[in-house]
């Protein structure tokens, strides 16, 4: 009995060597990865943050309004947090394939699961960097065109194109991500939808002589030129 | 001649029948039916009184009209004129229309006039606007004679003009250019204007023609090309400057073609520009300037309330583009009431030259920051309504005059946040 029992735990002891001899080679292999994908993931992040400085990133990003939220957030720049998003992605990235080396069975599955992932994230944050720079284009563009229309309200009306706009981005964001699909599609719909009936509800109720006012110009040319001249000298 | 490309086959080929020419007329179409005949008569009958032994043509390019205006162009004959004029020509005066590609745009019609000048090897050559309904047949003189006999090779028009007309000209586009080129050429945005052949086949090519869009603005763009080029630049007085009943919505295409094409300009030019100091007049043949000063009808109160609404809407555009002092001084003077409203000289100077660095640094959308002009220019001209509704002639050009000075005194401004700003 006692020398079954020294002879397990010789065994166990035995095993327990093996396979720590089996994986410490791996081991070493996951650490050198790491730190050679550290020092590399350091290098992208400081050209890429050269890259963007030169490219004066955060002046864009400023006009996208996106910078805006970031300080308001307590975030650093806009530069520095693209930057610093593409060091973790990165140096995750050889983490988990020094993982994959490790050969832990479910891992493989995960780690394979998040390379197809990237894709995916890094399409998705193109599209809301495109689309907070068009929503800031095209609000800025309704406003001016607003205002020199002598449109009342112009500041409402750029706010709803930007409205639209974000919300419309978010949705394709979600959707990219695969994240909630189907309760982003809805609750897309819901607000586009609310957006919509609650414009129509205004500018019918709220805008009524407005409405009016503009189908009288519209049609009744002589009463619009009229006024037009009047009010304008030829600048040339 | 690379640019001889754009041009038809057909134009080709009537420009070839013609032969070489010593006057070269142009004039750019584009559904001007009710007035491109009587122009078209004008110019012949100034053509024959001034010119009558040199040989001459007119070319009509034209953008495609629908109303039948090339017709119109080469239907006028010498004949029409006969019966009224007593003129004899010694000389066939060919009319040749031809219809370029892009649609509507100045741009494609003065490089058509330009090419054809060119391949015709004409001695002197002119350009007239087709709205031009009071055109007389002095004008034709006037324009061409400086360059045919006197040797210059840029003849700016200068108009007699409704005290409150042109405003844009007076309260920018004059001063501006003046102050930064160092020219004083009252009219650098010309609807009429005469060139010499050498001046215009440099412009050909020498200007980004595809870069350029339809060419919105080219007058502007040829006026500042001759200053830069060390150009002989004269001006000669026509006569009255028909007033054009404008809209409000055509502020904004008007600064784009007028104040974007001299904002544009000045990125290229600042070598030449930032050395400039003071102005000098050039030779003017005629009167320099002339006003009416009949009573117009505007509507003062919309053009401030305009200007205040656009302040107060437009806050975050102008920060992105004014100095926080120049945008708070705005914001003062928006709130004050009619009578003590005051869109001083010096603001004005201030913020148009902050428009430019912004325009040069593309701090927002180029065409945003143009469009962003437009209520403050609004607010200038009720100001200048307000100094000048009762003045004379004299004292509008002195304050015209002091304005002028003012964007000289603060071109050391714009050269500063030029080269600083971020």
């Amino acid at each position: 009995m006692r020398e079954m029992i020294v002879s397990e735990l010789t065994q166990a002891l035995h095993d327990l060597a093996r396979g720590f001899a089996h994986y410490l080679p791996r081991l070493i292999v996951m650490l050198i990865l790491a730190f050679i994908g550290w020092v590399i993931a350091y290098v992208v992040k400081v050209i890429l943050r050269s890259i963007l400085q030169l490219i004066k990133f955060d002046k864009l990003s400023e006009n996208t309004g996106a910078s805006q939220l970031l300080s308001k957030a307590a975030l650093p720049t806009a530069t520095e947090v693209v930057s610093r998003f593409v060091f973790w992605v990165t140096w995750l990235g050889f983490v988990l394939t020094g993982v994959s080396v490790l050969g832990i069975l479910g891992l493989q599955e995960e780690i394979a699961r998040f390379f197809l992932f990237l894709p995916h994230l890094f399409v998705a944050m193109f599209v809301l960097f495109v689309g907070l720079l068009a929503a800031s284009f095209f609000s800025r563009a309704a406003l001016l065109a607003a205002v020199n229309a002598n449109m009342p309200s112009a500041r409402i009306i750029s706010l709803a194109v930007r409205s639209i706009i974000i919300v419309f981005v978010f949705s394709i964001v979600f959707e990219e991500l695969g994240l909630a699909e189907q309760t982003m599609l809805v609750a897309f719909g819901i607000a586009f939808g609310a957006l919509m009936l609650g414009l129509a509800i205004a500018f019918g109720f709220g805008g009524r002589e407005l409405a009016q006012r503009f189908l009288e110009e519209k049609f009744v040319r002589g009463r619009k030129e009229q006024n037009e001249n009047e009010d304008e000298l030829s600048p040339l | 001649m690379e640019d001889e490309t754009f041009l038809t086959d057909d134009f080709l080929r009537q420009l070839i029948n013609v032969g070489e020419v010593d006057i070269l007329v142009g004039l750019p179409t584009h559904n001007n039916a009710k007035t491109v005949g009587s122009v078209v008569q004008t110019i012949r009958s100034g053509i024959l009184r001034g010119f009558p032994r040199e040989r001459a043509v007119i070319i009509n390019a034209d953008g495609g009209s629908r109303d039948g205006t090339p017709e119109l162009v080469t239907g006028v004959s010498i004949d029409d004129m006969r019966p009224t004029t007593n003129l004899n020509a010694l000389r066939t005066l060919h009319s040749i229309s031809t219809t370029y590609a892009n649609g509507a745009g100045s741009g494609a019609a003065l490089r058509t006039i330009l090419a054809a000048a060119e391949l015709l090897r004409a001695k002197a050559c002119i350009v007239i606007s087709p709205e031009s309904a009071r055109i007389e047949p002095e004008w034709i003189s006037n324009l061409l004679r400086p360059i045919y006999r006197d040797g210059f090779d840029l003849v700016a028009p200068t108009y007699r003009r409704q005290k409150f007309d042109g405003l844009l000209m007076t309260n920018l586009l004059y001063p501006m250019v003046r102050a930064l080129y160092g020219v004083r050429i009252r009219e650098a945005y010309m609807p009429e204007f005469g060139f010499s052949n050498r001046l215009g086949s440099r412009f050909l090519a020498q200007n980004g023609w595809n870069e350029s869009g339809n060419g919105a603005g080219i007058e502007l763009r040829f006026t500042l090309a001759a200053i830069t080029g060390g150009c002989r630049i004269c001006q000669s007085f026509l006569g009255e400057k028909e007033h054009i009943e404008r809209r409000a919505a055509d502020l904004v295409p008007t600064l784009r073609q007028t104040v974007g094409v001299l904002f544009s300009k000045l990125e290229s030019d600042f070598s030449v520009w930032s050395t400039v100091s003071g102005s000098r007049p050039v030779p003017t043949i005629g009167s320099e300037h002339e006003l009416l000063l009949d009573p117009m009808r505007v509507n003062r109160k919309r053009l401030r309330e305009m200007f205040s609404t656009g302040v107060a809407e437009l806050e975050s555009v102008f920060r992105s583009i004014l100095s926080p002092s120049t945008v708070g001084e705005l914001q003062r003077i928006a709130r004050l009431g009619e009578e003590q409203f005051q869109y001083s000289a010096e603001l004005w100077v201030r913020t148009v030259y902050e428009f430019a660095a912004a325009y040069q640094k593309s701090v927002i959308s180029r065409d945003h920051i143009i469009q962003a002009l437009a209520p403050l220019f609004r607010g200038r001209v009720f100001t200048f309504l307000m100094e000048n509704r009762s003045a004379s002639a004299n004292e509008i050009e002195n304050n015209i005059e002091g304005l002028c000075l003012e964007f000289e005194r603060l071109k050391p401004y714009l050269v500063e946040i030029w080269k600083s700003r971020e």
